[in-house]
């Protein structure tokens, strides 16, 4: 079976955010940029499955611009078979890309789409959903564990007050969380053999779909900063502040 | 028109996160209509009938929804959301599954983790790990939201209970099973409704520790526990103690931090607590510069001290 794997090229998680000072947004201007940490669990877990035989055939999908070959090309280190860019120079908004992705599953014809739960920069967490809904396929998001057999997928989702256990039929939609896997780091022979990996170029309006923004950015701006604090010498002096001073115990 | 409030509960009440998003909601005009959709959910139909701000609850109770799977109740909410000129949910992990699905159901946007509503289609969200905010404007004919419960203040009981009216189930789509639970059971405050919430990190070194080190200093403070993400995947607690940028925000009036360096991912889940406290050993840790209180000190020492001195 074929598994798509949506990935998306977003700032690095270590660097620092920097927003401009006119309110336009966040500066990615010379910024390094890289695959969204939840995107590479997912190909981390496709490529479980294609090397535990579940899977035959891993497809990466980014939606973006032209730069975000990059990180379909790191994925393709990782393992993924070959590459398909969805080239666009808009805002790309999850429902956006979600009509995108249903698209492009439209033609591939995948068994089983693993997405991030959230890219880190939007911080949406809404695209999977969206992508499940649109196809009319199950969803179980938040995996931390995923076994696929007899057309089923049985996947361990990380809920709020615990864990909990889904049985869902394939087709489906699963978003990976933190614990599902470590994934592993793209070698050098990998990279060099990525690059001969197929990458196909396809645009919005050849797949049919209108991308225009839904949610207007008004301003971007930082949030207020908390005032430095103290440092306090001992346990004796920090309980007579909380006591005292902040009063909150 | 009105707005619609998909009401999380456990068949009996309502769950705290819902009565913050009601508060959302009340910033908003129009009558608020509560959703409550379950299996034997009457009890909580009864009680959302009893907040500030509700007009009228909608009992929805169908085996369908017993396990509360997005795609059932996404088929429901869809067929209602015409009526309604917002569609609110908790952006707890239970609001973040289904909400996006209602939305896309209906080819229209969601607005994830809203902090701030300054009009009827004005909202204001976190982005990048709340380093920074954006105000954004839906265009969309129904505004889909999920609310950040510590952005807004709970609402309380009203004097007399409203109307419970009783809705038609949606279908059993057959998509999906829940094939068990696993739930973290514990007598302390749940971490999203906590006022006080003690925190550990990699620092702790091992689950033992963590527990020998910070249940007593809980227990003392009638605090939730948390954790760093580091604390969490080295097994010290499970998974659902994670604070932060993709587990739980939280906003106590004192949050600890004991043995966290204070990494972006870290404090974007708790650095809007009132009071910050952090004991770390390395001065130089980012923490200290968010913490309201700061001790340098070992945490095997400090921490077990300051238990014996509360
Ligand atoms: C996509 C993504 C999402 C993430 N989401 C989250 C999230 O939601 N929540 C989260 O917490 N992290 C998250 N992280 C991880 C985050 O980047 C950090 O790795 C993590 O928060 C570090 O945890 P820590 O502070 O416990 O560990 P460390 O950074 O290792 O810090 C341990 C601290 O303990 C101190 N210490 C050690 N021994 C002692 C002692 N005896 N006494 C006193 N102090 C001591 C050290 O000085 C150090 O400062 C995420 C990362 C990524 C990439
Ligand atoms: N532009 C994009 N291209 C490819 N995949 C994307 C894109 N945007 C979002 N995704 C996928 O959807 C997940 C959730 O993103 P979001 O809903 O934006 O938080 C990501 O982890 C990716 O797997």
């Amino acid at each position: 079976m074929k598994v798509l794997v949506p990935v998306k090229r977003v700032l690095d998680y270590n660097v620092k955010v920097r927003v401009r000072a006119d309110g336009s947004g966040v500066d990615l201007a010379n910024v390094k940029m890289g695959m969204n940490p939840f995107d590479e669990i997912a190909v981390e877990e496709a490529m479980r499955l294609k090397e535990a035989g579940v899977v035959s055939e891993v497809v990466a999908v980014s939606c973006g611009v032209a730069a975000s070959a990059e990180v379909l090309r790191t994925a393709m280190a990782i393992g993924a078979d070959r590459g398909i860019l969805v080239q666009s120079d808009a805002d790309l908004q999850p429902l956006a890309v979600a009509r995108l992705l249903k698209a492009v599953c439209d033609r591939e014809g995948p068994a089983l789409v693993i997405c991030g739960k959230q890219a880190i920069d939007d911080d949406a967490n809404q695209t999977g959903q969206m992508l499940a809904a649109l196809l009319g396929w199950s969803q179980a998001t938040f995996a931390s564990k995923v076994t696929i057999a007899d057309g089923q997928a049985t996947v361990v989702r990380e809920v709020d007050g615990g864990l909990e256990t889904l049985a869902v039929r394939l087709p489906a939609v699963i978003t990976t969380d933190l614990r599902l896997n470590e994934p592993r780091y793209a070698t050098l022979p990998n990279i060099m053999k990525a690059k001969k990996k197929p990458l196909d170029t396809l645009d919005p309006a050849g797949l049919g779909v209108d991308v225009s923004q839904r949610l207007i950015t008004l301003k971007v701006v930082e949030p207020a900063k908390r005032s430095a604090g103290i440092l306090v010498s001992d346990v004796a002096q920090l309980l007579e502040k909380l006591k005292n001073e902040a009063k909150v115990i | 028109m009105a707005i619609l409030l998909i009401a999380e509960h456990d068949n009996q009440s309502l769950k705290a996160a819902t009565l913050n998003t009601l508060g959302a909601a009340r910033r908003l005009e129009g009558e608020i209509h509560v959703l409550v959709a379950g299996a034997g959910c009457a009890a909580a139909g009864q009680a959302a009938a009893q907040f500030e701000g509700v007009a009228k609850v909608l009992l929805c109770d169908a085996p369908q929804y017993a396990e509360r799977g997005a795609e059932n109740l996404a088929e429901l909410v869809r067929g209602l959301a015409a009526n309604y000129s917002h569609v609110l949910v908790p952006a707890s992990a239970e609001g973040k599954n289904l909400l996006p699905r209602v939305a896309a159901l209906c080819g229209m946007a969601q607005v994830s983790d809203v902090v701030g509503i300054e009009s009827a289609d004005i909202f204001v969200r976190p982005i990048y790990a709340g380093n920074a905010l954006a105000t954004v404007k839906s265009i969309d004919p129904i505004k889909f939201l999920s609310i950040r419960t510590t952005a807004f203040e709970a609402v309380g009981v009203a004097g007399t209970a409203v109307a419970v009216e009783t809705i038609a189930a949606g279908p059993e789509l057959g998509l999906c099973k829940l094939v068990g639970r696993e739930l973290t059971r514990s007598e302390r405050p749940e971490l999203g409704a906590a006022k006080i919430i003690v925190s550990g990190g990699r620092g702790l070194g091992s689950g033992d520790n963590y527990r020998r080190v910070l249940e007593p200093l809980a227990d003392k403070l009638g605090a939730a526990l948390g954790a760093s993400r580091a604390a969490v995947d080295a097994g010290f607690v499970p998974n659902d103690f994670q604070v932060g940028q993709t587990g739980k925000i939280v906003a106590p009036q004192l949050y600890l931090a004991v043995g966290i360096s204070g990494a972006i991912q870290h404090l974007a889940g708790m650095k809007d607590s009132r009071v910050i406290v952090a004991i770390n050993k390395d001065p130089d840790a980012p923490i200290f510069q968010v913490a309201d209180y700061g001790l340098v000190a070992d945490l095997f020492e400090a921490a077990p001290a300051l238990t014996q001195a509360i």
